[in-house]
């Protein structure tokens, strides 16, 4: 190895209040390589990136680029530096043009002459294969475009160092594909690439040297070719996990919620969920796998009520007990022809034909309470507010993808939110905070949620503790339909694990599970049906016992047009 | 001349003073602050001009150096104000909108006793004449637009020319449209946020003194500047923050606003008592549709800078 | 040695960081610090704006004094203290609902002289013709009506196509100064437009203790219902969620629209019992500075109290503190009438800068030490 090193840091420590984000790192990047820095969500990845491109300050420890040691004060000395990084949220200013953005800030002697920005950055696009119109202003454009308009500006500013956080999380796998190839074409030309990522077969894909940590630390640096997924996963873990999800077999599956031919359509009139018809039965998890923003977010808030539907139908089925015929209601004509439809049946759940029994016989066995019948109560929910659902008594939980921002409030305390949705009950003009205080000090006791107490803010908490006050409410709701949306995004592997059981727990209770996941290995091992839907419209709907991780993956991308950005 | 172009041109000389005032506050807000002392500041402006004029009248100065020193005058007093407002605001990030209440009540106290304590036949009488220049002793409405005048039509259009085709332009957007991504690009957010407060804020500084040496030229004329301080924020609306536009928001304003003790010296027009407080009704009336209308056509060119109001901290988690 | 002074001139010299909990008795003495170093202030700059102290700066003790005179001096000042405070605290109540739904209702002016204009327009066009009691009511009425419109005008655009409200209230402040003169020179048609006191519809005062008693008693009460309002309604409880988060209450079934319109109209209303306490309780007139800026000073005290109402208490009594202080003082030192305006913005520019040394932590860095931060 006689590459040289580009950047080091030496024993790198930074903390936020009491918690460590970094301890003691140091880490190496040659020039010329593409360097995966690889770890857990929360491990401190992006924060120890973030020192080097200027945005937080160490505490502790010393950066040297080229051999001589730097100070990084603010993203403009790492520019000065040839550091550049790519944000996971895009920096853009959204009002202004991929031009204007990228040369915003660059400190150029003469003239503000956009023209020649234009013909540079043309140049620049070419040499590393982009496509990119300079004129067009940033929110009329995809993810993908935008990731684009970020690089070219880092490149711009003649970058050697490029650090990219989470560069695919939202991108098709050809774009993954066409931005592999461009960092490549990069690192031939000399560049050191740093990616963050959590995704093991990129980081073989794509990287020379893989850099792990855990809980803050530098675990390790390996070479990628020595390295397996299993030896990677057991250093970013710290111990060997299996994958293994608990699955049982759905019991008695039964239609339970049925959406047919959904369709809806965002501000601006483009379909953001194209026709979609599923089914979703109790007693089973029900998955639905896309690219980020293919049109989930807007499909689960489409059926809790919280998007306009241009049309289709919600079909809720709420399922009630078995009530023994009785003459009271009906005659016994009616009886003897409802009982030729199929109508009844026994104790033993099998269909009770009435033929051939005498008007006598029949009275016995209806007097016996022999004969039952259900009759389940079928609602559309289409066009209901989330308040309507709820007061027909349809019993419909919804953790939505934007905990904080959506299922949670921030500032309140567990027992105020724990009212969140059951506030209304009751009367008086005044809340009643007895019930949910006690059904807070629950959740705290069953999931383990670690806090100071029912009245800590939510927002104090971590990211584990708040998903598991939000999915604790909205499972204590005793619901029929669960809805999830990325339920463990940003979770460690415990807090993981223990989502999953509370989902599978509430599947055996018969509820219908829809759970929204972007680890295909998750779905497959969680899931009994998993749904893909690519560009707001189903591709397909596949039994997740005997589907493979490439079938799924092929048909999340089978179109070429880019997913739309989910609104932030 | 025609009492109609009189007019006009009076409508003109008025209006520049929210001109003054709104340029200098658009600057403000695309940093990204609203700054609501405004009034105070433009109050503060004039009493720093006036201030000036009031120490150097018995010296017998060449007329250039009085505009000159009248001008610094209202510029470093209304700076001033400007310097507390960003501190108070951005360096320790208190709320905007209290901050610049409590601007605009120290402000307009703080001119009311300082410009109870200056000699109007001193700071008035004689520099009037110079401010007036060129026309200066003509009876029609021409006398009103004075040097200031034109400054502030050069600066308003100096101001959006910098704004909308300048690498500084262009970064000061950037601070108030998204000061994390300015930040990100190496753009020194703090710098901006005071550079375009403080120099927003001398505009606006301007705006008074120009009220009460030349456009007013009365002793009164102080108690009048807080209510066109509160029209100044108002045409920011109107112009939907392109400083060129208050021009001619301004004149749409100083037309309405003093149609109502205009139009009745017009011949073969009456107006009665009661429709002078509607008349001056107007602005306000027309500036709230306006912001109603932009709100309703939603155009995102059209809407405030999008972190208007909002503290900006790098090490937010 | 040489190494350590090499990095000490690389490294910044301090960087602030945000204080995951507040202390209250340290946030008390900081608040406390901050308006003793304002008060220093004030006193500074008094001897540059006020001439007798300029010429004789022993009296700087009376300058001081005068505070203590101004609001507690004799019965009769406290009394007037008290109902000062009163009515800043009132339509500090009134801004603050719509504030806890991070609602920037900055029209708090308008709607309250709307209210005085509206029990003033009941009490000029029925004064007299009608048993006083009654005009009371259709008075209070009125006022509420005023209030109510005024706020609710801003929030349906509000609801409906989200327009700033920040600039749509602060525009109908000044709209409702022209709808007052407008009607004043309809009702005083010499020229004048001053309309003198009016002969009917004064609030009584009690039949015991002071004038103002009653009027106190009313915004106490008044502060205690909004307390229990925010704190235990469901409509107090809605209102906390909407002002977290829209999605959020969207998502727990809120009508996000129904709770902006209905938070405003009880904002108006609240204005318009202001409003009615100005116009019955103590003018029985109208001008178009019947609130003379309170309705913006109620914006910082709501603020200043974090939006508690029981605090407000607090932060309403030492705005009108310091008002009546400076009054006292222009009296005595025979300045201009505008004194207490400077002094009382000398003094919030304190207030507003200290709540940053309550919120966030200046961490120096040493560089030899192993980055041990030193708080101040």
């Amino acid at each position: 190895m006689e590459k040289k090193i580009a950047l080091s840091m030496r024993g790198i420590t930074k903390r936020f209040g009491s918690v460590v984000a970094n301890h003691n790192v140091d880490l190496d990047v040659y020039e010329g390589e593409i360097l995966s820095i690889l770890g857990e969500n929360g491990c401190g990845k992006t924060t120890l990136m973030n020192m080097i491109s200027g945005i937080y300050f160490p505490d502790e420890g010393k950066i040297y680029k080229d051999g001589q040691e730097v100070v990084i004060r603010s993203p403009k000395d790492a520019f000065d530096l040839r550091i550049g990084m790519i944000h996971q949220h895009f920096k853009l200013v959204d009002l202004f043009t991929a031009a204007e953005n990228i040369v915003l800030g660059i400190d150029e002697k003469g003239q503000h002459n956009l023209k020649a920005v234009n013909s540079r950055v043309s140049q620049i696009a070419e040499k590393y294969g982009f496509h990119i119109d300079p004129q067009k202003k940033i929110y009329d454009m995809s993810v993908s475009e935008k990731q684009t308009v970020e690089i070219i500006k880092v490149l711009y500013r003649g970058a050697d160092i490029l650090i990219l956080d989470e560069p695919t999380a939202v991108l098709t796998p050809q774009e993954i594909d066409r931005l592999f190839t461009v960092l490549k074409r990069m690192r031939e030309d000399g560049k050191s690439i740093i990616i963050i990522t959590h995704k093991l077969h990129e980081v073989l894909a794509v990287s020379d040297r893989v850099a792990i940590l855990r809980k803050g630390e530098h675990i390790a640096t390996v070479n990628t070719c020595d390295a397996t997924e299993s030896s990677l996963t057991e250093m970013m873990v710290g111990k060997k996990v299996t994958l293994d999800i608990d699955r049982s077999d759905p019991v008695d599956p039964q239609p339970r919620l049925e959406v047919k031919g959904l369709t809806c359509l965002d501000k601006e009139g483009i379909h953001v969920v194209k026709d979609v018809s599923f089914t979703a039965n109790s007693g089973e998890i029900l998955g639905i796998a896309g690219i980020a923003g293919s049109g989930q977010r807007e499909l689960l808030e489409a059926i809790a009520g919280l998007q306009p539907i241009a049309s289709g139908q919600i079909i809720f089925t709420n399922p009630k007990k078995d009530k023994p015929v009785t003459f009271f209601h009906k005659s016994m004509k009616r009886v003897k022809e409802m009982a030729a439809k199929d109508a009844f049946h026994d104790k033993e759940g099998k269909p009770m034909r009435l033929k051939g029994m005498s008007n006598g016989q029949i009275k016995a066995q209806v007097a016996a309470g022999n004969v039952l019948f259900r009759e389940d109560e079928v609602m559309n929910l289409r066009g209901k507010t989330p308040l309507e659902i709820r007061s027909l008594g349809v019993r419909l939980s919804f953790v939505p993808e934007d905990r904080l921002g959506m299922g949670l409030v921030g500032s309140m305390g567990i027992t105020d939110n724990m009212m969140l949705r059951s506030y209304r009950k009751g009367h008086a003009g005044f809340v009643d905070r007895k019930k949910p205080r006690e059904l807070a000090e629950e959740i705290i006791k069953e999931l383990e949620v670690s806090t100071p107490g029912v009245n800590t803010p939510v927002r104090r908490l971590s990211g584990g503790n708040v998903q598991k006050v939000l999915v604790g409410r909205e499972i204590a709701f005793a619901p029929k339909v669960l809805m999830a949306a990325y339920p463990v995004r940003g979770l460690d592997i415990n807090s993981s694990y223990t989502i999953y059981n509370l989902l599978n727990k509430q599947k055996k209770n018969g509820v219908a599970v829809i759970f929204v996941g972007e680890d295909l290995d998750v779905l497959l091992a969680l899931c009994d049906r998993i749904m893909v839907i690519n560009s707001g419209a189903v591709t397909g709907i596949v039994d997740a016992r005997t589907a493979t991780k490439e079938e799924i993956g092929l048909m999340m991308t089978q179109t070429e047009t880019p997913a739309k950005e989910a609104a932030q | 001349m025609n009492v109609w172009l009189n007019f006009l041109i009076e409508s003109l000389a008025f209006g520049a003073v929210f001109m003054y005032g709104s340029t200098g506050e658009i600057l403000t807000e695309k940093s990204g602050h609203l700054n609501l002392g405004i009034p105070g500041i433009m109050c503060m402006g004039g009493a720093g001009g006036c201030m000036v004029l009031n120490m150097i009248g018995g010296l017998n100065l060449h007329p250039v150096l009085v505009i000159i020193l009248g001008v610094a005058g209202a510029l470093a007093m209304s700076m001033l104000m400007g310097l507390i407002y960003s501190f108070l605001t951005v360096t320790l990030r208190a709320n905007q909108n209290v901050t610049g209440l409590a601007l605009t009540t120290f402000g307009v106290g703080l001119m009311k006793v300082i410009m109870s304590k200056l000699d109007p036949t001193v700071y008035l009488v004689g520099p009037k004449k110079i401010f007036r220049w060129p026309f200066a002793g003509r009876t029609d409405a021409l006398q009103y637009l004075g040097v200031l005048f034109f400054v502030g039509v050069a600066i308003a259009i100096i101001a959006s020319w910098v704004l909308f085709r300048t690498k500084v332009g262009l970064r000061l957007r950037a601070v108030g449209e998204n000061p994390g991504t300015a930040d990100a690009v190496g753009i020194n957010v703090t710098k901006y946020k005071y550079l375009a407060t403080c120099i927003g804020s001398g505009i606006s500084g301007l705006g008074g003194f120009y009220c009460i040496i030349d456009y007013m030229a009365s002793q009164e004329a102080y108690l009048s500047l807080e209510a066109y301080g509160w029209l100044s924020i108002a045409l920011v609306i109107f112009a939907l923050w392109r400083p060129h536009m208050t021009i001619l928001g301004s004149t749409v304003f100083g037309f309405l606003f003093s149609c109502s003790s205009y139009i009745a010296n017009i011949e073969g027009i009456t107006v009665t008592m009661a429709a002078k407080p509607l008349l001056k009704m107007l602005p306000y009336l027309v500036t709230i549709l306006v912001l109603i209308v932009s709100s309703i056509r939603n155009k995102r060119e059209n809407q405030p800078p999008a972190s208007l109001g909002l503290p900006y901290f790098r090490e937010e988690r | 040695m040489s190494e350590q002074k090499k990095t000490s001139v690389h490294e910044p010299l301090f960087h602030l960081a945000k204080r995951s909990s507040v202390n209250p008795v340290r946030a008390t003495l900081i608040r406390v610090a901050a308006i003793v170093l304002g008060m220093v202030v004030c006193g500074l700059v008094a001897f540059v704006l006020i001439e007798k102290l300029n010429q004789n700066p022993g009296k700087i003790g009376d300058f001081y004094n005068c505070f203590i005179k101004g609001s507690f001096g004799t019965e009769r000042k406290l009394w007037k203290f008290l109902k000062n405070m009163a009515v800043l605290q009132c339509i500090s109540l009134a801004v603050t609902p719509a504030f806890r739904m991070r609602f920037w209702n900055i029209g708090a002016e308008g709607q309250t002289l709307m209210g005085v204009l509206g029990s003033i327009t009941v009490a000029f066009y029925l004064g007299g013709k009608i048993p006083e009691w009654q005009l009371l009511i259709l008075m209070f009425i009125a006022a509420l009506i005023y209030g109510a419109v005024w706020g609710l005008i801003p929030a349906l655009f509000k609801a409906k196509w989200n327009t700033n409200e920040t600039l749509f209230t602060l525009m109908m402040n000044y709209v409702a100064t022209y709808v007052v003169s407008y009607f004043l020179v309809i009702w005083v048609p010499s020229g004048s437009s001053t309309l003198g006191k009016l002969k009917f519809g004064k609030l009584p005062p009690l039949p015991f203790g002071n004038q103002y008693l009653l009027i106190i008693l009313i915004v106490l009460a008044l502060t205690a219902l909004l307390f229990v309002y925010l704190k235990y309604s469901k409509q107090g409880y809605e209102i906390s969620v909407v002002g977290e988060s829209v999605r959020t209450a969207q998502y727990s079934g809120i009508n996000v629209q129904k709770v902006i319109i209905r938070t405003m109209v009880v904002s108006g209303l609240l204005c318009g019992v202001a409003g009615y306490l100005i116009g019955a309780g103590l003018d029985q007139s109208v001008t178009t500075e019947s609130v003379g800026g309170q309705g913006f000073t109620a914006i910082i005290v709501s603020w200043l109290a974090n939006f508690n109402p029981l605090m407000m208490i607090v932060t309403s009594g030492l705005i009108s503190f310091l008002n009546s202080g400076a009054a006292q003082i222009s009296q005595d030192f025979n300045v201009s009438g505008a004194l207490p305006d400077v002094i009382v913005g000398i003094i919030l520019f304190f207030i507003i800068g200290c709540e940053f040394f309550i919120n966030y932590k200046i961490v120096f860095r040493k560089s030899e030490a192993a980055g041990k931060g030193v708080t101040k």
